[in-house]
């Protein structure tokens, strides 16, 4: 921003030859190569399988057994795709139950995440009560480790609670990823103004109403990155320990069922790692952008 | 909570003290005034905080009650377990330490498993943070329109479900497989290799197709952290001697995120003892001669499937130290950088 003025009598661009472009500050013209150049095989080696399987999707059968084999396809065809689509409404449930689980999941789960988060990070960050540092504290240790160190008893308690097989196993757990509070409380800390708050709370304003007005519009980017991570996660469960019957199972689980029910299929394997890989990927790049966005504009701290 | 304290103004002193607390990413919080009170006990002022701010604890309720329900308590409870027989049928014994003690000296596949874990995770851990960190820098130093679609190619591995299935077309064991049909007529082979059996194999391959797929929270925590960094501070810093951008990255850059540094520290590690999935998914469980058994692969083993709870829960809590003795570890070289 700025780019352009002068400081203490230095220059910070110089006009470029072609255009108006600003000459950035300690930039190399060999180090911006070089940064190039292993983005660009890194990018590669990243996206090749992905860029596979899309090509693979499309490929015919005499295609997928032909020697040697190719890496793109020649003659695309949507048969993989109605292939999966014609094995999946041979399944015991409808094929929509699955798509309406793994939806349903995902939304509500998402849902009660951001908001559990979001209050508690708010608490944590914002108000000053006894307790929070230790609590805090907590948060942070749980980070350091996963989940299966509590795979064994968290089914005893599920077990216990009566949850097995029902969709509270998969939701209600999903509330309380303590990476998502951690961004939250770092980013309420850094970008939401205890100025602000305070003179809100000499109005008189609660603090339900000051989280809702002014602290939630100043978290945008933090939201919409809790909602990323916290749909993906539940998009791409898969079967859950918990789950046993079909009728709640979810898409990811019915699209696994296909491939290995099926003899090796690398055209409808290919199909379903597009089909699921679609979404989270959308998702993201819709939600990128607003990131992007709303970080560039709400950088100006107090 | 304000008007509580209005009215008993007079009983108060502020005094402005350095407040000595650091927030975790290792900067000195702001000095801050710190009201002392002269005319109660500590206790009572406590209740009277707790009292004040209520409203606090009523917001933290619903995430905490969760959070002790599914994380603390089954730690707790896998920790109390570890020292007895439980295996769901009968009335668990006390044993103290005899699961512990059976598998360092009786059972020779956790010893694998343990050997194998630290190896994966040695080398994942480290080569994902560092990947993810460099990546987010180089990517940071793109135009944003640029930016946003290499991010997005970045990352899209890891939020891909399963798509890493897709490395086993890539490496089929017969000479289909494009790994093997491109060696094959380069004349480097004369018969397919069989990538996912092969133990010589097996243990790179999952390494990489690990790596593919880490590019994940922490990577995206580094591309935030890199945007937020306050601008002016590279002016700043030019017009104070800085010459390139390494300068840049260590002096100002690395040092303004290290909060984003600390998150992807601990993800980083956190993810690398995580990947049993995966390791499964690609050479099937038990994996040939126990080459990529880990002790995620033992725990599933013992408490998904033989149902012995007491054993699998000593398993559990060897894996929680480990994973938290190597997050303290680091978080405390971490705290470094920049100094």
């Amino acid at each position: 921003m700025a780019y352009g003025k002068n400081i203490k009598g230095i220059k910070l661009f110089k006009k470029g030859e072609k255009g108006d472009k600003p000459k950035r500050l300690n930039r190399s013209a060999s180090g911006d190569f070089g940064i190039n150049f292993i983005l660009g095989i890194f990018g590669i080696v990243m996206v090749l399988p992905l860029v596979y399987a899309i090509s693979s999707s499309f490929k015919p059968l005499d295609e997928l057994w032909m020697y040697p084999p190719k890496f793109f396809v020649q003659n695309p065809t949507w048969d993989n795709y109605k292939d999966l689509f014609r094995l999946m409404g041979t399944s015991w449930v409808p094929f929509s139950r699955y798509i309406f689980n793994t939806v349903f999941i995902s939304l509500v789960g998402t849902a009660g995440n951001v908001l559990c988060s979001a209050y508690a990070a708010y608490a944590l960050a914002k108000i000053k009560f006894p307790g929070r540092k230790w609590m805090f504290q907590l948060i942070v240790y749980s980070l350091m480790f996963n989940s299966t160190v509590t795979g064994i008893t968290n089914f005893i308690i599920m077990n216990w609670l009566g949850w097995v097989d029902t969709y509270f196993a998969v939701i209600v757990p999903a509330f309380c990823t303590t990476y998502g509070l951690y961004l939250m409380k770092q980013f309420m800390e850094t970008s939401v103004t205890d100025a602000v708050l305070e003179s809100a709370r000499l109005e008189g304003a609660s603090e339900n109403l000051i989280f809702w007005k002014i602290a939630m519009p100043m978290v945008k980017p933090a939201w919409i990155t809790l909602i990323i991570f916290c749909f993906k996660d539940l998009w791409n469960s898969g079967a859950s320990v918990y789950i046993q019957s079909e009728q709640l199972k979810t898409f990811n689980y019915a699209i696994g069922q296909v491939i290995s029910a099926g003899i090796s299929r690398a055209g409808a394997g290919s199909a379903s790692a597009v089909v699921m890989m679609a979404v989270p990927i959308i998702v993201f790049v819709v939600s990128q952008s607003n990131v992007i966005e709303t970080m560039s504009t709400s950088g100006m701290k107090d | 909570m304000s008007n509580d304290k209005k009215t008993t103004v007079e009983n108060e002193i502020e005094t402005t003290v350095e407040n000595k607390e650091t927030f975790e990413n290792g900067t000195p919080a702001a000095t801050t005034k710190v009201v002392v009170r002269k005319d109660i006990s500590k206790f009572a002022w406590t209740l009277s905080e707790i009292k004040n701010n209520w409203v606090a604890y009523v917001m933290i309720a619903p995430f905490f009650f969760l959070f002790f329900l599914f994380t603390v308590i089954p730690v707790v409870f896998s920790f109390v377990l570890s020292f007895t027989t439980f295996n769901l049928l009968e009335w668990p014994e006390i044993v103290y330490a005899q699961n512990y003690i059976r598998l360092f000296l009786e059972d020779d596949i956790f010893l694998i498993a343990i050997k194998n874990t630290f190896v994966f995770a040695g080398v994942t851990g480290p080569a994902s943070y560092l990947l993810s960190l460099f990546f987010a820098w180089f990517i940071n130093e793109l135009r944003p329109k640029i930016r946003a679609v290499v991010t997005l190619l970045f990352y899209a591995p890891s939020i891909s479900g399963n798509a890493f299935l897709i490395w086993t077309y890539f490496f089929a064991s017969d000479e289909y497989g494009l790994v093997n049909s491109w060696l094959m007529r380069l004349n480097l082979i004369t018969s397919p290799i069989l990538w996912f059996q092969d133990e010589e194999y097996i243990f790179p391959l999952i390494i990489a197709i690990a790596l593919w797929t880490s590019l994940g929270t922490s990577f995206l925590t580094f591309i935030a952290g890199f945007q937020v960094v306050d601008k002016s501070l590279y002016e700043a810093g030019a017009v104070d001697g800085i010459k390139n951008r390494w300068q840049e990255l260590w002096y100002i850059t690395l040092p303004t995120m290290r909060p984003q540094l600390m998150l992807g520290a601990i993800l980083s590690i956190t993810g690398a003892f995580g990947f049993g999935g995966i390791i499964t998914a690609l050479v099937g469980f038990p994996s040939p001669n126990y080459c990529a058994h880990t002790i995620t692969h033992h725990l599933d083993d013992y408490g998904g499937q033989r149902f012995e709870i007491g054993y699998a829960s000593a398993i559990a809590t060897l894996l929680f130290l480990l994973m938290f003795g190597a997050n303290i570890l680091v978080n405390k070289l971490l705290r470094k950088v920049g100094e």
